[in-house]
């Protein structure tokens, strides 16, 4: 019941921020969105999951948002009313992938294929194997570590992109200026 | 007729948050809020898969006494790396936002364009 109930409540928080306009408001309700979502994996048995949602979704986004927000603007312009265009897409694309549940394995069926290949055989050896009881762990590090080593490139290359992007704010500032005192068109 | 689609609101609620998210992306001209459209997305492919992997009267995977029935451990930790490549791709949209107005003034999709516009027939 109570995941039915947190499932209808996001819903109803995502529509929230669809319609607010003041953007810290936007900000801080995206916030609560993530928490909400980590709430709902704990119900469905993703702890490790919900802990990383909860620091890193709910805690270093929102903070990396209210950053951009004190370095831009909180006031969005005026609402730019509905898109009839944009809605039709995402209601034939809505349509469609609801078409596409219609076959897809029943919530919670222990005989979906999903459970049929390799996750019993990590739930099975895992703990054997690598000498820790938490399957998830096991996996991460272990049996799917150049995965972690692939995630920490992507975090690497977007930590170089942010430096590059905002690093150097200043220096660019300099760089204009200096060229049209010389004459040259920027 | 209620029994044949028991057990598939989960995924419709998906599909009815990933459309918004999609919507917010499309339709909104803040930067910003198209940033959290993007989450909002992310979220709800985040919720499909977990909730993929949700195994009736199962437990968390951690191994314990006394505990027969398990969740699948493969999809929490393929959520694990999106969710932290999610907050990194995140950062690098903000830092890009950060950029634009630094450089056009504005995070207004129109008025970006019109700027656009006013550049490209001044030179």
């Amino acid at each position: 019941m109570i995941f039915y109930a947190l499932l209808t409540f996001m819903v109803v928080s995502a529509l929230a921020l669809l319609w607010l306009r003041n953007l810290f408001a936007v900000v801080m309700l995206s916030g609560s969105f993530s928490l909400n979502a980590a709430v709902l994996y704990v119900v469905m048995d993703a702890v490790d999951v919900a802990f990383t949602e909860a620091a890193v979704g709910a805690g270093i986004a929102t903070v990396l948002m209210l950053g951009t927000l004190a370095l831009t603007t909180s006031h969005e312009k005026a609402d730019p009313g509905v898109s009839w265009p944009h809605l039709a897409v995402v209601v034939v694309v809505g349509a469609a992938l609801i078409y596409g549940t219609l076959d897809m394995p029943r919530y919670g069926d222990p005989m979906a294929p999903i459970h049929q290949h390799v996750a019993p055989e990590y739930i099975e050896r895992g703990p054997k194997q690598t000498g820790m009881p938490n399957v998830v762990t096991s996996i991460l590090a272990s049996y799917r570590g150049y995965d972690t080593l692939g995630e920490v490139t992507v975090v690497f290359t977007a930590a170089a992109g942010v430096l590059a992007l905002i690093g150097r704010r200043r220096k660019k500032k300099n760089g204009v200026i200096k060229r049209t005192r010389s004459g040259e068109r920027p | 007729m209620m029994d044949q689609f028991a057990g598939l609101y989960n995924y419709w609620i998906f599909i009815v948050l990933m459309m918004i998210g999609f919507y917010i992306v499309m339709a909104q001209h803040n930067l910003i809020k198209k940033v959290v459209g993007l989450n909002i997305f992310q979220v709800s492919v985040f919720i499909f898969y977990i909730s993929m992997s949700k195994v009736e009267d199962g437990s968390a995977p951690i191994i314990a006494e006394g505990i027969t029935v398990y969740s699948n451990p493969l999809p929490h930790v393929l959520i694990l790396t999106a969710i932290v490549v999610g907050v990194a791709t995140t950062a690098l949209a903000l830092a890009l936002v950060v950029r634009i107005r630094d450089s056009y003034g504005s995070i207004e999709e129109d008025e970006i364009e019109a700027e656009e516009r006013r550049r490209e027939k001044h030179f």
